[in-house]
This record gives C-alpha cells, structure tokens and sequence, in this order.
C-alpha cells in the first residue's frame, strides 16, 4: 500500500475557548498539490501552521511519511503528545514555508536568507552552501540579486527569495501560506509565476489562497475550510466550479470575479 | 577674584591619570561582565519557565529599584559575614556593577528581542533551526542593533556610576581627585581637572558610539 507522504489524523485546534477546527483528517500524497480556501477567520492559516507545529494541535496526529510526529506518554490518566525540540526541528526541514509576509531576515542578504538553513541547520560548508544558494537564486529568477539586502528589493523579489529559502532545504512538501496577499497587484504575477513552475516539476505543495483562478489551475484537489473543519473537498471543477454545500456555494458566488 | 593655579595638578598628573585608569578598568569589567549577565537575565525572563524567569526577575527588580551606594556597601561591608571572604574594594566594586549594570542591560535586551517580528523567528523555526540558533542567528542581531543607543547610554551612566567607588576607598579617578585636592589645598582645580577628564571620555565614547551606530544604518542592513 502507498503511504500517504503526509497524513493529518483529527487534528484539534483551538486557542483559549474558541476552537478553530476539530477534527481534520486529510491525506496528501506526493505530487499533491492542494488549495485551501475559505471566509478569513476559518482557520486556514492556523491549519497550515500546525503541519510544521508552528502551532501544536491539541489533539491528533501528524503522521509524515507513516512515522507520527511526537511521541506519545501517559500523564495524570490523560494520554498526551510530547514534542521535542529535536523531532520539530527535523521535521521542519522536510516541510517547507512560505509566509504572507515574507519574513526574509533583514540582517542578511538574499543569498544569506538562501544559505542560512544550509549553514546553520545543515552545517554546510560555506563554499558549497553559497553554490547551492546561488542555483536557488536562479531557479527564481533572482541570480543577479544575490548580493542585494531585503530592504532593497520589490514584494515580489522578496517573496521569490522566500520560496529559494525554503527549497534550499530540498523539503519534501511546501507550505505556502497567501503568498500573494501582501504583493501590489502587479507583483502577484511573478511569484504565482514561481509556483507554477514548482508545480509543474511534480512537488507536493499545500496552499492557503485567495486567488481562486490561480487555485483552480495550480490545485489538484481543493479544501473550502468552514464551521471548525473542512466542510467541502474535491476536485478543482468539483468544489471550485459546481460546489455542492451552500457556504461554499455563497462563498465562490463571493468570488465571482476569478476567470478560470 | 580666584587666583587659578593649575601648576600642582600638573605635577601631580600620574595621580589623576592612575585613577583614570582604575575607573576604565572598572567600567571595562563591568561591562564585559554586565552584557553576558543581562542576556543571560533577560533569555531567562523570556524562557517561558517560571523556574527561570521568577527568579531572573527578582534579580533584575532588587537591582534597578536599590540605590547602587546601597548594593556597594552591602557587597563590600555586609557580604564578607556571611561568605566569610575577605572583600577588597576592586571586588566588591566589580561584583556591584557587573550585576548592577547586568540588570539594567537585561531589561535593554529583553525590549530588543520582544521588538524584532514574531515573523522572524518563525522563519527560522520554519527551515528547522533551534530556538538557540534561531536566537542567535536571527533574533541577537537584530535586537542588538536595536538595543545600540540604548546600551552605549547604559554604559555611559555606568562610568558616571562607578564614581561611588571612592566611598569604599577604590582608588578611581574620584578617590584619586580627593586625594590629591587634600594634598595641595587646591580642590577647585582639581575638581575641574576631574570633572574635564570625565567629560573628555564621555565625549569620545559618545562620538564612536555615533559612528558605529552610522555605520550600522548605512550599511543598508538597518532599513526593512
Ligand atoms: N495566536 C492566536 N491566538 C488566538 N487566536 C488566534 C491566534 N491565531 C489565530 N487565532 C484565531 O483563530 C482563528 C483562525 O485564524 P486563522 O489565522 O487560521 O484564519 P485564516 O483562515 O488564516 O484567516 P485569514 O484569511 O484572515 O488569514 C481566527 O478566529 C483567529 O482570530
Ligand atoms: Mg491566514
């Protein structure tokens, strides 16, 4: 049987009182490529952030590759999930992130955004970390701004040395999370423009969006996340196209402006 | 009128300077020990364990909200009963602003770190650093440029500071003035004399502090 590369099983999630979700299951497989859509405030980002446990699900399991993240063990009759440092830090070099707002460190320049997790979590040596920066660089367009600091770069550079910075660490799944939302509308082109070509090289990626066009191109299967879980999945055409539930179907009549 | 006579103070200038010297020394060790105490004080504060914190806190509390003649005389005159240690004054006044100035430095990095994004740690979480790495590769360097001005003030009031050191007979620049204003009945000049050597490292240290916090916005690493 395949394993499933990366497999949420009932995932809970709520901050304080207010639950988020509850209950998520969802299998990816690799090459899946998956759009999650819905109302802001329905939990997509939070749902993103808890794969890579920037923020830790409260209940459930995130299984990557078969293998649970987490160990579990009893305490006062109650059975919890204990996460250490070390297994997160692993387990967050094979998924990779890509923020809303970018969060290149400011201190370094695009090649030392690039090279950082290369030094520092791999332990690289410079010279060849430096090589592979570059290549990542140019993979987005972005050779000549090796040298260039953030400050001094567009939104979309920015975004694009971003996505260099994660796939340096050759992840095996990539998280983006509105990766476009924080662009000037002539800038979004760009970086869907990046994301496109990662797609098209067959990598397993996971993406919040409010671009509804680009999602129903890029998508393999689409999430409409609502009432503290995912309320409707399927295909692109399926949930996107013909939606079957009325929140989905109010929200895309929201989104009527997208072409396909 | 005054008759200014400056002649004395000349002769006497090794003095002047010996104290000098001793007030550099002192301000260089406690400085060289205040910054890794108050990062220490402050990691501990933000740890998120109260076993660490609580304790971090109270430190950096007693020491800011005590008066720092109090805190000397208590290392120099009150310590020695209960370790049974003989204190000299170079020790006590070392212990007093290393930990003194730790205090203050701790609440400077402690506003640092809590001002650079949330954004850039989870950055560095998110490509698989520790939170050790992430503190010193992403966050440190950002709060310290931060923290810059704020520091190389603490520093300067921490010289201006250690003035009450003459009280326990260090013989630092003050004690050193005194001394010799006693000597040559010409505590005018003197005075002046001390008070212009002051003014003249005050100034100096101020003048690099500029420089290199120019430096630091210039090399275009600043702007975000
Ligand atoms: N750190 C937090 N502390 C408390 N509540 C939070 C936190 N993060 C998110 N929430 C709440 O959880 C809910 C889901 O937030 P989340 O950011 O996941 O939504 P989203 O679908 O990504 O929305 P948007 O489209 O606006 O980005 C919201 O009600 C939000 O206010
Ligand atoms: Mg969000």
């Amino acid at each position: 049987m395949d394993t499933p590369l990366l497999r949420l099983a009932g995932l809970d999630k709520r901050f304080g009182e207010r639950a988020v979700f509850s209950g998520v299951d969802l299998d990816v497989k690799r090459g899946d490529r998956i759009a999650i859509i819905g109302a802001s405030g329905s939990g997509k980002s939070t749902l993103l952030r808890c794969i890579n446990f920037l923020e830790h699900p409260d209940a459930g399991r995130v299984i990557l590759n078969g293998e649970p993240v987490g160990a579990e063990r009893q305490r006062a009759g109650a059975t919890g999930i204990r996460y250490d440092e070390g297994s997160l830090n692993r387990l967050r070099q094979r998924v990779g992130m890509v923020f809303q707002q970018f969060n290149l460190f400011p201190h370094m320049t695009a090649l030392g955004n690039v090279m950082e997790g290369l030094v520092t979590v791999k332990r690289m040596a410079r010279d060849d970390a430096a090589r592979l920066g570059l290549a990542e660089l140019a993979r987005v367009g972005l050779a000549d701004k090796a040298e260039a600091y953030p400050a001094h770069l567009s939104g979309g550079q920015k975004q694009r040395v971003a996505i260099a910075r994660a796939l340096a660490m050759e992840p095996e799944i990539l998280l983006f999370d509105e990766p476009t939302s924080a662009l000037d509308p002539a800038l979004v082109g760009e970086v869907l423009d990046a994301i496109q070509t990662l797609a098209a090289e067959g990598r397993t990626m996971i993406l919040v969006t409010h671009e509804i066009g680009f999602a129903y191109h890029m998508a393999t299967r689409v999430l409409f996340l609502a009432e503290g879980g995912i309320y409707e999945q399927g295909t692109p055409d399926e949930v996107l196209k013909a939606p079957r539930r009325p929140l989905t179907q109010a929200f895309i009549a929201g989104h009527r402006r997208f072409s396909f | 009128m005054y008759n200014w006579d400056f002649t004395p103070i000349w002769a006497n200038g090794d003095l002047l300077l010996a104290g000098l010297g001793n007030t550099l020394a002192l301000t260089v060790v406690a400085l060289a020990g205040g910054l890794p105490v108050g990062l220490a004080l402050a990691l501990a504060r933000l740890s998120g364990s109260r076993l660490l914190a609580a304790p971090a806190g109270l430190v950096i509390e007693v020491f800011r909200t005590t008066p720092p003649l109090v805190q000397l005389f208590w290392f120099y005159f009150g310590l020695p009963i209960i370790l049974k240690v003989e204190m000299t004054p170079y020790l006590a006044a070392a212990l007093t602003f290393t930990i003194q100035s730790g205090a203050f430095f701790a609440e400077i990095f402690r506003a640092g770190i809590v001002s650079v994004e949330k954004g850039q740690g989870e950055a560095a979480r998110a490509i698989g650093m520790s939170k050790a790495q992430a503190m010193r590769r992403i966050i440190l360097p950002q709060a310290v440029k931060r923290m810059f001005p704020a520091m190389m003030e603490r520093s300067i009031e921490l010289m201006k500071t250690t003035t009450l050191v003459a009280t326990v007979s260090y013989a630092d620049l003050l004690y050193q003035a005194n001394e010799l204003a006693q000597k040559t009945f010409r505590p005018l000049e003197v005075f002046t004399a001390a008070a212009l050597l002051y003014f003249l490292v005050i100034t100096l240290v101020s003048m690099l502090g500029a420089l290199v916090e120019r430096r630091m916005a210039q090399s275009g690493e600043m702007a975000r």
